[in-house]
């Protein structure tokens, strides 16, 4: 595809997961390793909002890590406006950084409460050397500005703002070396949702004005449908359906979609009966054969046991299912009567 | 209606700190019936867990109940000495916390917790007591309950550890249940069979429900009457559909209004600005007055009563009450 910004193939994470050296002889055991993110492959082009959503241990979080360099890939390539991200070529990752930035989910953790709210801004200027002088100084006081904070805020401790207005800061030390591309993981998880409409309606603005490009990371399936373009699903490390936002809510494809959307509390009062839920999602360390889901899948079929699916071409998108195009089809049209 | 089992008047509660006294919970007042799920909706500082701790009077101190009373089935217990409130809690009102990993006792196996919590409240033997244990795992959903019972907590996955806490908030079979935040730990898929669980339950042994929350998907799925706080003062109580679809309190309409759905698609999220004040700024008049869009002068001075708007749906507003009067 040409006009995507990044583009990952394969990739996959596994940690290890064992126990001390001493302990596995003693007690006679292998190493372990917990695969967090299994064969992973998606595109986002430029200037949309693609979304990870996955309940916890899917995944999602350690995908934004490979993408943003903070954890290297065990398997898998990671190319970004064309260029291959890797240990071969360090350059690259040097080049790309500053064109990518990350907004976190704790806006308590991820500003250095020691340092004035200028200088935490100011930081990725200087590192970049983008600027320097009064210039700077000039850059963070507009940049307080573009994200709903006054100029004079620079010179307080992040102590002194709230959750939101914490965000916020978090957002304008992004901004600070003008990136084209932005991975939120969990942006507004940690705020109240008046604050989260605030903040989510920033990102819209920023969007438009900057023509960014985001990977939003989020479990909240109603703030995904609002933010994003596409969406891509996991479920224990794997991505099982990619699809278009809006068309993604209308016809999931992949079971494990429909259920998650079944779980999701009805606001309208609109009197739709939730479907109960069954399972949990199971250990990762030691994850079902065959598809992942099979255990808890209304649907599983023999072949689910054994066959991990591949992804499959769906009308929505793509989805790892060996009942898509085939019988799902009918259930999933059928259910919705 | 009946007497209300739960029944709340004027409650003041204030921390005092270096600098001056907070009032957390400033004049709240709501009552709940036999059987019935009350909503507590609100932002972080709203008062909603304070409400909570004031009822099984675990205020930590310095802070304390100031003003008003709290009734439980017509017999005051807010100035119960702490011998007798403990034996209120736990026998008449069950808890369920936010975090079931820290409610639990990780050095215990659940049934040595459930056996204890039975045996302390109910007059039973051990056996027995054991028995009524797996009974009730087996009720909460946890599949071979007699086996299971003598895992320790961190053998239970986050799901199924709050299906224990469940059976521990019920176990001595209370009249009232205060669900703090039971499912915000918990991943979507989970959340709803949680809920269920509580709800069916509760339903069955006619326990009422104060269910604490911050996420209006689940009051307006499982609650019957919801009361929205702001700044430490209810904003508005009612029937969970005239509040939600109804709002009469320019801030319940805008905290509905900045939800995201799954249904509808708007370009722009509505947003109230600013944020709730702290509480050692609660503006004059009503505490919403500067973020409201709606506020007029009386709203800057004077403090809005719980108005009626309708039966049994009230809402702290003094718009509500230029409302009221045009329809009189």
């Amino acid at each position: 595809m040409t006009d995507s910004f990044l583009s990952v193939t394969n990739l996959t994470r596994y940690f290890d997961v064992s126990k001390p050296w001493l302990n596995r002889v003693l007690e006679r055991e292998d190493k372990t390793f917990l695969t967090a993110t299994d064969n992973v492959s998606f595109d986002i082009r430029k200037g949309e909002t693609f979304a990870l959503v996955g309940e916890s241990g899917s995944g999602k979080s350690t995908i934004a890590k490979m993408i943003v360099g903070l954890l290297a890939p065990s398997d898998g390539t990671i190319e970004i406006a064309g260029r291959r991200i890797g240990p071969d070529d360090p350059d690259a990752i040097r080049t790309v950084r500053r064109r990518m930035q990350m907004i976190f989910q704790d806006p308590f953790a991820s500003l250095n409460p020691r340092w004035r709210v200028g200088d935490i801004i100011a930081e990725p200027i200087r590192t970049f050397g983008l600027m320097s002088g009064n210039d700077v100084t000039k850059e963070v006081a507009r940049l307080l500005e573009v994200v709903g904070l006054s100029a004079t805020d620079a010179s307080k401790f992040p102590h002194e703002f709230s959750g939101g207005q914490r965000q916020r800061i978090a957002i304008a030390r992004a901004l600070s070396s003008k990136p084209e591309f932005m991975v939120c993981d969990e942006p507004t998880s940690a705020l109240d949702v008046s604050v989260q409409a605030q903040i989510l309606n920033l990102m819209r603005d920023l969007q438009d004005e900057f023509g960014l490009t985001y990977l939003l990371i989020s479990h909240d399936l109603s703030v995904v449908r609002h933010m994003a373009n596409r969406i891509g699903v996991l479920y224990l490390g794997r991505l099982v359906e990619v699809a278009d936002s809006k068309r993604l809510f209308v016809e999931p494809q992949h079971p494990y979609t429909r259920m998650l959307l079944d779980a999701v509390p009805d606001l309208a009062l609109s009197g739709r009966r939730r479907k109960p839920v069954t399972g949990e999602i199971p250990n990762p360390i030691n994850p079902p054969s065959g598809c992942a889901f099979h255990p808890r899948c209304p649907l599983a079929i023999e072949r689910c046991k054994f066959e991990i699916p591949e992804p499959r071409i769906t009308p929505t998108g793509t989805a790892a299912c060996h009942l898509v195009d085939g019988d799902i089809q009918q259930s999933v049209t059928g259910g919705t009567e | 209606m009946t007497e209300p089992l739960l029944s709340v008047r004027d409650l003041v509660v204030e921390f005092p700190t270096r600098r001056g006294m907070l009032r957390a919970l400033d004049g709240v007042s709501f009552d709940i019936a036999p059987g019935e799920v009350l909503g507590m909706v609100g932002e972080s500082g709203a008062g909603k867990s304070i409400t909570g701790a004031a009822i099984i009077g675990l205020i930590e101190p310095p802070g304390r109940i100031v003003r008003g009373e709290i009734r439980l089935a017509g017999e005051r217990i807010d100035n119960l000495p702490p011998e007798a409130m403990r034996r209120i809690r736990g026998k008449r009102i069950g808890m369920v916390f936010q975090d079931p990993l820290t409610s639990l006792n990780p050095l215990y196996t659940v049934a040595r917790q459930l056996i204890e919590t039975i045996r302390v409240h109910l007059d039973m033997s051990e056996a027995e007591a054991r028995a009524h244990a797996i009974g009730l795992l087996d009720r909460v959903g946890i599949p071979a309950a007699a086996r299971r019972i003598d895992d320790y907590p961190h053998h239970f996955s986050g799901g199924m550890r709050q299906r224990v806490v469940i059976a521990l908030a019920l176990a001595a079979e209370p009249e009232l249940v205060i669900a703090d935040e039971p499912t915000t730990a918990l991943d979507v898929s989970v959340q709803s069979q949680i809920i269920d669980v509580l709800k069916e339950i509760c339903a069955e042994r006619g326990a009422a429900v104060m269910l604490i929350t911050h996420d209006m998907g689940v009051i307006a799925e499982t609650a019957d009457r919801v009361a929205v706080l702001y700044a430490g003062r209810m904003a508005e109580i009612g029937p969970v559909r005239d509040v939600i679809l109804n709002a009469s309190h320019p801030y319940t309409s805008g905290l509905m209004a900045s939800i995201p759905t799954l249904v509808q698609d708007t370009d722009r999220l509505v947003q109230i600005p600013g944020s709730m004040p702290r509480l050692n700024a609660i503006p004059s008049g009503c505490a919403f007055n500067p973020r409201c869009n709606q506020a007029f002068e009386r709203c800057r001075i004077e403090q809005p009563p719980l108005i009626d708007v309708a039966p049994r749906h009230a809402a702290a507003c003094w718009l509500a009450e230029e409302e009221t009067k045009n329809d009189g």
